[in-house]
């Protein structure tokens, strides 16, 4: 009993472990400006450096006491508390730390953390590589991290090409510089690096497959398909069962089901032959349920006083 | 002083249902009214048309919206705003499935695997319809969240419209609803169009006992099946095998027994109610729906007919001993039970000892596999 219940214990700790870790795990780096002398300001009105997080995951993301860093040596450092200390934490108690599936929140790198939760206390520096990261609430694990190259112009940043996602077939293409040029190279503080105004599966149905014939064929096959599966499923487990129960029959007729030819093997018992042989047994044994339950009417007598009495406490109602 | 109680007097007036009530107002009252007296005294599905009769009389009252009094559904934070989210944000619907799973013995379709492929045809009704929507100018997506009335599927119709088409939601559901209970009136004709007398006096064998262990394992293979072929399909799917696993496995009997029972009752009460308000006469009154309950009432043929047509067809490879009555080819649309009582009562009109509501409660629950299916194709194409 005490093994199973701890292995229920370990269980539920690995799988909230896992839903936590998956959840800060889906916190990004999305987008970064480093020198900012004519783009956005803040509440301050200022001009200052930001870092722009995205929650790449599909349900609200709470990063209150994440840390985020630009401070390299944090990696060659032991001692949890020396790293914690160089790093900037978010703080606690923020209702605009909760990040709602797939948005953003935005970061100013000036250096002034007592302006507010999005003022991170340290700054990136123009002119040479920022190393920017982001550390769970422990201090030791990397969520994410991002090299902003030295060669970043002022007023332009480097930015995810797809908002939360790395490219897995080309690594170098999963970063791009954003200068505002063109429609695909928009500077996009706190919105969608990917600007999508329309539902392109919708539009490319409309366009490709206008009289609906292509979906009817491909999702007609689906259906067919998933429910054929299925069904050739069932048909190789109810062969299965009908055959055990056919050797089950003759062995308990003490005969070998392998040994009799294909004719002669005793056939499967339809529901309304078990259902007769059923009503026959208990007929012939007069059988009966065995109950479980035990009653036993007791009575119970109560000496009789007027604060359990019901006159006193049941509301009459008047007659007319 | 009488000033003062003319300005409130009228002040007051301006809220009444009186002030602020149109034609349209007084149609769909109507047609709430309607929907009550067909439950009452024509027995309609009682059970749906009731809660979406009267959802259609709370949601018509006429008020004044601007006055800031949070009372109708669609104002944030009135409380049937607050019930209705289940419909709009599509919860209901799973846990529906969920009580029909524990409700549903799947024997039939266990014993007789081949019945299922009558649940995937009958689906042509949806993808039919789909093409005629698009033909009569809607979008893909609205067209395919109208087109799954042919599923005749209330559930599955309301999870499907809310995700692709919310705004086409109260009149896709009322419509789908509406045919539900209006099963017994559309499907015998087309079922005695398409059948010769020879063939629906086919006599079919009765199906072998099932034994536990297979409806242990049908939810189980069910669920992989048919989520890894179609993911999308999960909430529905995922929800309906549960239910069927905690009624089968014998073990769950008091959960089993909450999810068919009180569970039910209690999401079909709020998901009727709240559907019938949903029918505000502003939103619900437009030529858009009078096109939706068209294309409906065609999707429900299309889906009848090509159930009956697929047995016919697929009579033709099977040996004569395990030929198919296709008086049970229009169960494949998952009105459950509804659709396969019809079967039954036509085949005993014709043959009163050929009983076929069991060979037609096959077909009936894969017609239910089978539309959740399409609304997760539907869902993963156009969403």
């Amino acid at each position: 009993m005490k093994k199973k219940i701890l292995l229920l214990l370990a269980l539920a700790a690995v799988s909230v472990s896992a839903v936590q870790a998956q959840g800060r795990r889906a916190l990004r780096i999305n987008e970064v400006m480093v020198q900012n002398d004519s783009s956005v300001v803040d509440d301050f009105g200022r001009h200052s450096a930001w870092i722009e997080l995205f929650n790449s995951s599909f349900a609200p993301l709470e990063i209150a006491n994440v840390y985020l860093t630009n401070n390299k040596a944090v990696l060659d450092i032991e001692d949890e508390q020396v790293r914690k200390s160089m790093m900037y934490s978010v703080p606690l108690h923020d209702v605009n730390t909760r990040i709602p599936k797939q948005q953003h929140v935005l970061f100013w790198a000036d250096g002034q953390p007592t302006d507010g939760t999005f003022h991170t206390n340290f700054v990136l520096v123009p002119g040479q590589d920022n190393w920017i990261a982001i550390y769970d609430a422990d201090g030791v694990n990397l969520i994410d991290s991002v090299t902003v190259p030295a060669s970043l112009l002022p007023n332009t940043t480097y930015a995810r090409a797809i908002d939360g996602r790395d490219n897995a077939e080309n690594p170098e293409l999963t970063w791009v510089v954003r200068d505002g040029s063109t429609e695909t190279a928009y500077i996009t503080p706190s919105g969608m690096n990917v600007i999508t105004d329309s539902n392109n599966k919708v539009d490319y149905f409309k366009t490709q497959d206008k009289n609906g014939f292509a979906l009817t064929v491909m999702a007609m096959g689906i259906v067919f398909s998933a429910l054929l599966l299925l069904c050739l499923c069932f048909y190789a487990i109810s062969k299965i069962g009908a055959s055990r129960s056919r050797e089950r029959k003759a062995k308990s007729h003490g005969a070998d089901v392998s040994a009799m030819p294909k004719s002669e093997r005793p056939a499967h018992d339809s529901g309304e032959e078990i259902a007769a042989i059923v009503m026959a047994l208990h007929e012939h044994l007069n059988t009966h349920d065995t109950e479980n339950t035990i009653l036993t009417i007791n009575k119970v007598k109560r000496a009789y006083s007027p604060w359990s009495s019901k006159i006193y406490s049941i509301r009459e109602l008047p007659h007319r | 002083m009488s000033e003062f109680f003319m300005q409130n007097l009228s002040e007051f007036w301006s809220l009444t249902g009186f002030a602020n009530a149109t034609w349209e107002h007084f149609v769909m009252l109507g047609v709430g009214l309607f929907f009550i007296w067909l439950a009452i005294k024509k027995d309609f599905e009682p059970m749906l048309l009731v809660p979406i009769g009267f959802g259609m009389l709370i949601g018509n009252i006429p008020f004044n919206a601007s006055a800031g009094l949070e009372i109708g559904i669609y104002e944030q934070g009135s409380v049937l705003n607050i019930l209705y989210n289940g419909v709009s944000a599509g919860w209901y619907p799973p846990l529906i499935f969920l009580g029909i799973g524990a409700m549903t013995d799947f024997s039939a379709l266990i014993a007789n695997p081949k019945l299922m492929l009558i649940g995937a045809a009958a689906q042509f009704g949806i993808f039919g319809a789909y093409m005629v929507a698009l033909l009569l100018g809607f979008a893909p997506d609205q067209a395919g969240a109208i087109a799954i009335i042919g599923g005749a599927d209330g559930p599955t119709a309301i999870f499907l419209s809310s995700k692709l088409a919310p705004n086409l939601m109260g009149a896709i559901a009322v419509s789908a609803y509406s045919y539900m209970a209006l099963v017994p009136v559309i499907q015998p004709p087309i079922m005695r169009l398409f059948t010769t007398k020879k063939e629906r006096l086919i006599k079919m064998k009765p199906a072998r006992a099932v034994s536990q262990n297979e409806k242990i394992i049908f939810p189980i293979v069910g669920l992989l099946l048919t989520c890894f072929v179609v993911p999308s399909g999960l909430p529905l799917l995922g929800m309906l095998f549960f239910g069927n696993l905690l009624r089968e496995c014998g073990v769950c009997n008091r959960l089993a027994k909450t999810a068919s029972n009180a569970l039910t009752d209690i999401v079909t009460i709020l998901l009727g109610m709240t559907v019938g308000a949903s029918t505000q006469a502003s939103e619900f009154l437009t030529a858009q729906t009078i096109g939706i309950f068209a294309l409906g009432f065609m999707a429900f043929i299309i889906a009848s007919s090509s159930g009956v047509l697929f047995v016919k067809l697929f009579n033709l490879v099977l040996p004569q001993s395990k030929k198919i009555n296709p008086l049970i080819g229009n169960a494949g649309v998952s009105a459950v039970p509804m659709s396969a009582r019809i079967s039954n009562n036509l085949g005993l009109e014709y043959d009163p000892s050929n009983y076929l509501l069991m060979h037609a409660m096959g077909p009936n629950v894969a017609g239910v596999i089978g539309s959740a299916v399409a609304a997760g194709v539907l869902l993963g194409f156009l969403a």
